[in-house]
């Protein structure tokens, strides 16, 4: 039942993210990413991460894809124009994309060579309790930068939407 | 990784590789796209890989670190995309373009 329930969100996530490269539209991206964002809450449930897939669906596909629909829509993006792709990167694009993918997932099966498998409920360290306990023990300091961060970022949206810049 | 019957859980080493399908397919699209909305949701994309091995890996070591990191990864990409797309909002207003290739002042 895991395994069958990894497959098909694996594969959901999958096509989302091939849908997401190959539309030339870029609505057509943002709800294929819609897609991947959902397919990866539900794997981080069976990973256990309850909290860290609620977070995912409210933050990730609620609010910042929101967002990018939004300018999408706001900026009236049409389809963009066909590119001409360089030779090299033609013929070594893709060779090379593959050996990327081969090292980093021969690395993972290096590092991981035979681990439990991952069933579901066997972790419950992922709980709001949890991760809130965590947060603001042991990662207090991290916590409040990133509310600095928060500010600073909302400061800087502002400025850059408001003014005129040449 | 042995193919046939499905097993009836899978490996940790599998959402890993999942996760390094979702990173390439977000460096392709980051490379391939020339709009500079869809180059930036790859980048979202990269992103959200990563968070999949942080909770991946925050599993094999049972501790809940891995999914404190990847709210921080959360905390940073929302930040991220609200100055980006205010950036995206600018650019489009003083060149009416999206495509990543007119917008080259720094060029040269």
């Amino acid at each position: 039942m895991d395994a069958l329930l990894f497959m098909i969100f694996a594969a959901i996530a999958v096509i989302c993210g091939i849908n997401l490269v190959v539309q030339t539209h870029p609505i057509s991206s943002a709800l294929s990413l819609v897609g991947v964002m959902g397919a990866l809450a539900a794997l981080y449930l069976l990973l256990g991460g309850e909290f860290i897939a609620a977070a995912q669906l409210v933050v990730y596909a609620g609010a910042i894809m929101v967002l990018f629909v939004f300018v999408i829509m706001l900026l009236n993006a049409g389809t963009e124009k066909k590119l001409a792709i360089r030779p090299w990167g033609k013929y070594l694009g893709a060779p090379l994309l593959l050996l990327f993918f081969g090292m980093m997932a021969y690395v993972v099966q290096r590092i991981l060579p035979e681990s439990s498998p991952v069933v579901f409920g066997a972790f419950q360290g992922g709980t709001a309790a949890e991760i809130g306990r965590s947060l603001f023990t042991v990662y207090l300091l991290p916590f409040e930068v990133t509310s600095v961060l928060i500010l600073i970022a909302i400061l800087g949206a502002i400025v850059l939407a408001r003014k005129e810049v040449d | 990784m042995p193919l046939g019957p499905l097993p009836a859980a899978v490996p940790p080493s599998w959402y890993l590789t999942l996760s390094a399908i979702l990173f390439a397919l977000g460096v392709l699209g980051f490379l391939l796209r020339r709009n500079i909305i869809t180059v930036f949701m790859s980048i979202e994309l990269m992103l959200n890989a990563v968070n999949l091995s942080f909770v991946t890996f925050s599993y094999v070591l049972k501790r809940a670190d891995g999914h404190i990191f990847s709210f921080f990864v959360m905390v940073v990409a929302a930040a991220e995309a609200a100055v980006g797309l205010a950036i995206i909002l600018t650019v489009f207003k003083n060149r009416q373009t999206l495509e990543i290739d007119e917008v080259s002042s720094l060029k040269n």
